[in-house]
């Protein structure tokens, strides 16, 4: 396995992790630009732009797109998040340089206005879909809700109102200042050529000119409170809870992770055993979230309607008392042990690898094989896991819940 | 390709079976374990029972109590689950290859010599009715599992989740029973796949599952279905629509014939759904159709979900393109395919949890591990007669419908 880089004349990186020994190889076009670099007016262009990113370009129609991308026997998505939008596919080895040559077509979209309204009403579908799923768009609402007016309060999807109030015209300004080949990166993982990966590149991306890039990395002020948003229809009740975590460059992060895993993993967990083994709740976790310059961790709990106000008291009094007592050693060296063989297990998809390799791009981070992420979890101490729980407290927090509850109240 | 694969299968004497395929290039090894132990199994009242029985199972066995067992999987860094399906309760796990031996041995436990404690009964118990009230919620699966009721009937079309009345009146002896006649080696298969050494665990498997009771499970009576079409009234935002039309099982001659039909009707992006009704038209989100097998009978499923306006419209444009199949299928759309389905082969390459779970699969449905290369080979051989005779003699013409939402949809011509 070796790693290698390179970066264009106009900004653009180029990324690979190349291991002959694996059977595919995947590639994805990053980009630095997501909902936090919106602004309400403009409120879910990043993930239309991600769309409309397909519908094609000045050499090819949206059919041809599709029709290339199946014939390549490609897996392929992409994705929009808070502060980055990627565009991928897994191939064969042999078809590492068509598919370069697709993606990178794909990222000077032709953006025509008859492709956009169709396209919007996709969009529409979308957010009506995610509006009847659980929870019921509770996650965007306590995001606003704790970012206030910080830009990592922006919805994803946007709003039917605000996507259809997007023109062409603003998506292709949004288009202009975001998609700049130093804000982008292309990185590969598994079975890569990658002198092969930077002449493709240099012919396809090279007379893309770059922009001044702005920066939007302002300090967040996050806020505490409880807000309850009544969905009559539902079975079951959802809890959200924000509370800050360390940021995206901070070295805390492993620890950090290691806190949600001791507290609040799917199995074996302190809220595993609170609330799933003895059948209180249906889902009771912790995550962590980074972003440049602030992160979150946050706490999901759905469960039964009538359990919700005691199982909240109950949430409380395991973060309190995590406070208090801290960690102990055997969760500690649990916790390492099922997040070292997580990352051994992914690692051996090189499309997880690209994943890796990208995020680290994303957020200014260098380089590290999975290998060494590994040993960064392994030499995590106790006192560095205690410290995580004293400086970020889970009780200042945003709390939202979603259900058929009328009535609810902060467990305090 | 190198390290060309290698089957390894052995029948133990008291009649479990077990598969295994190296693939040394990984350090991952996982495994799948069926047990005859499916929610088919649950009597009409007790629907629920294998659910339970998924519980209760991992709530203490051998030495270890609840707790034990689970920090012992962390330690050996287990990532697994254990579930029902209509016909198995299902294990599956993947660990660092080193840790083979000793998760099997945990699992080993699981199977002979649960602790199934009584005391347990009623948190197993929350434990299912949070499920069943979180899939409540969960507006697309409740109008597939109608639809899949509809079309395959009593016991094959069942949520493995179950009933609240069901589970509330289940007793710990019938959990006991249900694991004394159903955790039984004569229908038990373990597959194994990635970093491994075969001599080793055929004689690490042998020892620790021999104290398993041969036997197979009881047979069960299928009740005919009821096919036709359904409302399910709901105040949302989307209507999710759901049809299914009969196809080959895949242990039928015809399945590949089928597969491919499929196939063009909704894998990848340039299919038929996702261009007709996506692309084109802007309908909606989410469309596809996938070819469900059970053991002796199969269907296609499709789904859409769409805004209540155009609900209408999105059935009748599916409709039109499963009409429109029978006229056959394209050179093109046939080539395309067969590149797409050997790809998800050789990228099957890289997790050994996919390869275990298939090899399992195929025994249960064939009694034989297809190798990747005949998979491979029974693509690369279909030839578009092939596909085209197919939808002549096997129209996609009856269908039955669910939809859920704000309004009924009118169910357009063509569809009895």
């Amino acid at each position: 396995m070796e790693f290698r880089s390179h970066r264009l004349d106009n900004g653009l990186s180029i990324l690979a992790e190349c291991n002959k020994r694996n059977y595919t190889s995947a590639f994805g076009i990053f980009v630095r630009t997501g909902a936090r670099d919106e602004g309400p007016e403009i409120g879910g262009v990043s993930h239309f732009l991600e769309h409309m990113v397909f519908k094609g370009t000045p050499r090819r129609t949206a059919e041809q797109v599709n029709l290339q991308l199946d014939e390549m026997g490609s897996h392929s998505n992409a994705r929009t998040s808070e502060d980055s939008t990627i565009y991928h596919a897994a191939v064969l080895p042999e078809f590492q340089s068509p598919m370069i040559e697709l993606l990178c077509d794909l990222m000077r979209p032709s953006l025509r206005e008859s492709d956009f309204e169709t396209e919007k009403k996709v969009i529409v579908e979308e957010i009506l879909m995610y509006d009847d799923q659980p929870p019921y768009g509770g996650y965007e609402r306590a995001m606003a809700e704790y970012f206030g007016d910080h830009p990592l309060g922006q919805s994803i999807l946007g709003t039917v109102p605000s996507v259809e109030g997007l023109t062409p015209e603003s998506m292709r300004e949004y288009f202009r200042r975001r998609y700049s080949p130093n804000n982008m990166a292309i990185v590969a993982a598994g079975n890569v050529d990658f002198d092969q990966l930077i002449a493709d590149a240099e012919r396809c991306c090279g007379a893309w000119r770059p922009q001044e890039l702005g920066k939007n990395i302002r300090p967040a002020a996050p806020r505490t409170g409880f807000h309850l948003m009544v969905k009559p229809q539902s079975a079951q009740q959802y809890v959200l809870q924000l509370s800050a975590g360390p940021a995206a460059e901070d070295p805390q992060r492993f620890a950090a992770r290691l806190v949600t895993t001791i507290l609040g993993d799917e199995s074996g967990s302190r809220l595993y055993w609170s609330f799933i083994d003895p059948g209180r709740a249906e889902t009771a976790a912790m995550g962590n979230y980074e972003f440049e310059g602030t992160g979150l961790l946050m706490t999901v709990l759905c469960c039964a309607p009538e359990q919700t106000q005691d199982n909240l008291i109950e949430l409380r009094r395991l973060q309190e008392s995590a406070f208090r007592e801290g960690i102990k050693q055997r969760e500690l060296d649990l916790a390492k042990s099922k997040i070292v063989s997580e990352i051994l297990i992914a690692s051996e998809r090189a499309e997880n690898r690209m994943f890796g390799v990208g995020g680290n791009w994303l957020k200014h981070r260098p380089y590290l094989p999975s290998d060494e992420v590994a040993q960064l979890f392994s030499d995590v101490t106790l006192d560095e896991v205690n410290h995580i729980l004293k400086q970020f407290s889970l009780t200042d927090c945003t709390t939202l819940s979603v259900g058929p509850l009328t009535q609810l109240s902060m467990a305090s | 390709m190198e390290n060309a694969p290698v089957l390894f299968e052995h029948r133990f004497d008291n009649g479990l079976v077990l598969l295994a395929e190296p693939m040394p290039w990984l350090r991952s090894a996982a495994f799948t374990v069926l047990l005859p132990a499916g929610c088919q199994y649950d009597p009409p009242s007790r629907f629920g029972l294998a659910s339970l029985t998924c519980d209760m199972i991992q709530r203490g066995c051998g030495s270890r109590d609840n707790r034990t067992f689970i920090e012992d999987l962390e330690l050996l860094g287990a990532d697994y689950g254990v579930s029902a399906s209509v016909y198995h309760t299902v294990i599956g796990g993947t660990v660092p290859h080193t840790q083979l031996g000793e998760t099997l041995g945990v699992f080993a436990d699981v199977v002979c010599q649960p602790w199934l404690p009584s005391a347990q009964l009623d948190d197993a118990k929350m434990v299912c009715y949070q499920e069943i009230r979180s899939l409540e919620d969960d507006l697309a699966h409740r109008a597939m599992h109608a639809l899949r009721m509809r079309y395959y009937g009593d016991p094959l079309g069942r949520n493995s989740s179950g009933q609240i009345e069901g589970i509330e009146a289940i007793t710990i002896d019938e959990v006991r029973g249900f694991c004394g006649s159903h955790f039984r080696s004569g229908q038990t298969v373990i597959s194994v796949a990635g970093n491994i050494d075969w001599p080793r665990l055929q004689d690490e498997v042998g020892r620790l599952f021999a104290p398993m009771p041969s036997g197979e499970a009881p047979a069960v009576a299928v009740s005919p279905p009821s096919h036709g079409s359904e409302h399910i009234s709901y105040d949302s935002q989307q209507t999710h629509i759901c049809l299914a039309y009969p196809s080959a099982a895949y242990r039928e001659p015809n399945y590949f014939r089928a597969r491919g039909a499929v196939g063009v009707m909704s894998d990848g992006l340039s299919s038929r759904l996702f261009y007709e009704v996506r692309e084109k038209r802007g309908l909606c989100y989410t469309v596809f159709a996938t070819l469900h097998s059970l053991r002796d009978r199969a269907c296609v499923l499709c789904y859409a979900g769409t805004g209540a306006d155009r609900a209408q419209e999105t059935l009748d444009v599916i409709v039109q393109q499963f009409q429109r199949l029978r006229e056959g299928i394209t050179h093109d759309e046939l080539t395309r395919l067969k590149v797409q389905i050997r790809s998800g082969l050789v990228m099957q390459q890289e997790s050994s949890r996919s390869r275990a779970a298939s090899m399992a699969g195929d025994w249960f449905h064939l009694g034989r591990v297809r190798s990747m290369d005949e998979v491979s080979r029974l693509v690369n051989d279909l030839s578009i007669d092939d596909v085209n005779e197919y939808l002549r003699d096997h129209p996609p013409l009856t269908c039955d419908v669910v939809t859920l939402g704000p309004r009924p949809l009118e169910i357009p011509n063509g569809v009895p």
